[in-house]
């Protein structure tokens, strides 16, 4: 990637989201769109290939997950997703779609922000000790089948780890290098709830390249917009031909279609104050009941950022290790202080969780942390949905309560 | 302490399998810089040569069922500047603490030939239930690597990063897709990290082998069994396995009566 085009896509990327129509319509598609075959999509994913580490959706243990992939062959053809709160069943769709599913059970930050990564090494020496910087592998990843909604949780990653005066360095160098192949999406999940949160059903800016696949008993082949100069590079080195009016009508079809199916919907009208206000609610007590404080919503939700530091050193004391891991405001852990933690009941973290991801963060990022994936209620063990949880809140309102217990 | 003196280790075997200790000698690539870190002072099962206390550090396996053993974990204790109770014997009783539910009277009869030779307690419980523990490591067995981590740990003077939150978040890590939200039933909620999630990797449901998480909701997570299609009798004898008498997994056992 040349200097250039990192420096554009640094700058596209931690763009502010384009805000979505207002009549609720997918936008018209850009001009100047192609359309390209599956063997133009192969041609894509081949040219990717030689010089990044190209993921995509595939099928691995009964869900659609991101790997790599080589081949169009390993696409989940013909699969869908079946998903309800605390469910998730991979089905047999009746066409041999690509991308006839929503989204799977993790998304794309674990490549950009991963899991578990070493920060630093200490060696004792002679003179003391030196600590070296671990030895980075830099493959540039490209995504293929970003969704809407995970495109507007970059963004919003881009805020927690680059914003400021103290960046992320791995995170910057992986998120700038990502070529970012978005598709349009052609099935909402039954727990999407994108047109709440405004980030989606359709990528409207944040990728180089984005699909709509096309495909009905006529025609299987996908409208492609350019997101940015090396998404139109690459495009150009593809067979392809120029979309019609058609086309962009069939796509438009797609997304308007997309648009109507929401499994779930969230009324964001004042809910920053809703949530602020309500700190000492009885439903932050009912939904405790249910939660089993596991971490599972922290940790397939896409904008969830927290980590923890283990400081690890060996038997000789010679190295020492600093290891940064995904955390989550579930674990005692996570809010420990001197003495004690101090969410010590179910009731303080979940508030915690929904109360920063819908309200708190617009205080502290400018948008909200939530964009509608539903993965938090898909993968939630007892099935905990936080549009319901939130529109109980609405129902029976309390007055005042900005403090609530521990 | 003289600080150039290596700490004194020993190992103690209580009411177990030996699992654990072996998970000791299992470090084959530790082994020998363990033992140029610490005098290994006693440990039977690596050595005869047995040194007498006092020692900085006692790993004491195993539960206690026995009289005899109610006494001689006070002497260790006596002993043992710092006392780690390592494995699911150890921290919550063991699968022997399946007498607890029943009359230990009824399976000594029913296994030995000679009943009146055998003396025991009527319970098997954990090594805290009698002296004051200063760390528990759990798991049945015990994750080696958590065992050097623990004792690294304690070379260097600093707490051990050893998480008490549940399974699930090493599913995440190791990027396993949740074998629950597809059906099947799972300890994984609700029990203690540490084995780096290894059945729901294989597309099995935990087994709950590191006993309970630090805050585990076991009502809700009975319930959700139950939506499963879990009966009263499979959610008793999930829970009731080696960490059977650990208070939460107790407790939610027996209140799910055929």
């Amino acid at each position: 990637m040349s200097e250039d085009c990192r420096n554009r896509a640094m700058s596209q990327n931690v763009s502010e989201p384009a805000t979505t129509s207002s009549d609720g319509t997918a936008l018209p598609v850009r001009a100047a769109a192609a359309v390209i075959s599956r063997d133009g999509l192969q041609a894509l994913i081949d040219a990717l290939a030689a010089d990044h580490c190209v993921l995509g959706p595939t099928v691995r243990d009964g869900a659609i997950v991101y790997d790599e992939i080589a081949k169009l062959s390993q696409l989940p053809a013909g699969w869908t997703d079946n998903q309800d709160a605390g469910r998730y069943r991979l089905e047999r769709r009746a066409d041999d779609a690509l991308f006839g599913f929503a989204v799977g059970p993790e998304s794309w930050k674990r490549f950009l922000h991963p899991p578990v990564e070493t920060l630093w090494t200490a060696r004792r020496d002679n003179d003391g000790f030196s600590i070296e910087a671990p030895s980075v592998t830099r493959r540039k990843f490209a995504f293929i089948g970003v969704r809407a909604c995970e495109i507007h949780a970059m963004a919003i990653q881009d805020k927690v780890f680059l914003a400021g005066a103290y960046a992320d360095p791995g995170y910057g160098s992986r998120r700038r290098d990502a070529f970012i192949v978005a598709v349009n999406c052609a099935e909402a999940g039954g727990t999407c709830f994108c047109v709440s949160m405004g980030t989606g059903p359709q990528a409207e800016s944040g990728f180089d390249l984005a699909l709509t696949e096309l495909h009905d008993g006529s025609r299987h082949d996908f409208l492609v917009e350019v997101g940015s100069d090396e998404g139109a590079s690459l495009l150009s080195r593809l067979p392809q031909r120029r979309a019609d009016d058609a086309d962009l009508e069939a796509a438009a079809a797609v997304i308007a279609q997309t648009r109507s199916q929401m499994g779930r919907t969230l009324d964001t009208d004042g809910i920053k104050d809703l949530l602020q206000t309500n700190a000492n609610h009885p439903r932050w007590d009912d939904v405790a009941a249910r939660c089993l404080t596991c971490g599972n919503c922290t940790m397939v939700c896409p904008t969830c950022f927290c980590t923890t530091v283990e400081d690890h050193s060996d038997l000789a004391g010679a190295t020492a290790e600093r290891v940064r891991k995904w955390d989550s405001c579930f674990t005692l852990d996570f809010s420990y202080l001197h003495g004690g933690s101090v969410r010590q009941s179910g009731s303080a973290r979940y508030r915690q969780w929904i109360t920063h991801k819908l309200a708190s963060w617009i205080d502290q990022f400018g948008t909200s942390g939530c964009v509608g994936c539903g993965r938090c209620i898909t993968w939630c063990p007892v099935g905990i949905d936080i549009t319901e949880e939130a529109a109980a809140i609405r129902a029976h309102p309390t007055s005042g309560g900005q403090h609530g217990g521990t | 302490m003289d600080r150039d003196r290596r700490p004194r280790l020993a190992v103690w075997k209580f009411a177990s399998c030996d699992g654990c200790q072996l998970s000791l000698l299992d470090c084959e690539d530790e082994l020998l810089t363990l033992a140029g870190a610490v005098e290994i002072a006693n440990f039977p099962e690596a050595s005869s040569a047995v040194l007498e206390g006092p020692y900085d550090l006692s790993l004491v396996e195993g539960s206690i069922t026995t009289a005899h053993d109610a006494e001689r974990i006070l002497k260790v204790r006596q002993q043992s500047r710092h006392l780690v109770t390592i494995g699911a014997c150890a921290t919550s009783g063991g699968i022997q603490a399946l007498r607890n539910f029943a009359d230990v009277n009824d399976f000594v009869a029913a296994v030995y030939a000679s009943p009146h030779y055998i003396s025991t307690l009527a319970t098997s419980t954990p090594i805290s239930a009698h002296v004051t523990v200063d760390y528990e490591l759990h798991g049945c067995p015990i994750n080696k690597e958590q065992l050097i981590e623990l004792i690294s740990a304690f070379l260097a003077g600093r707490k051990p990063a050893i998480a008490a939150h549940s399974v699930c978040i090493e599913c995440k890590q190791r990027g396993t897709v949740c074998v629950m939200v597809q059906g099947q039933p799972c300890l994984g909620p609700v029990t203690h990290a540490g084995c780096g999630a290894i059945c729901p990797a294989y597309r099995r449901g935990c087994y709950g082998c590191y006993g309970p998480m630090e805050t585990p909701n076991m009502a809700a997570l009975g319930r959700e069994w139950r939506t499963l299609g879990a009966s009263p009798r499979d959610i008793r004898r999930a829970l009731q396995t080696f960490n059977a008498a650990a208070e939460p997994f107790r407790k939610e056992s027996e209140a799910h009566a055929d």
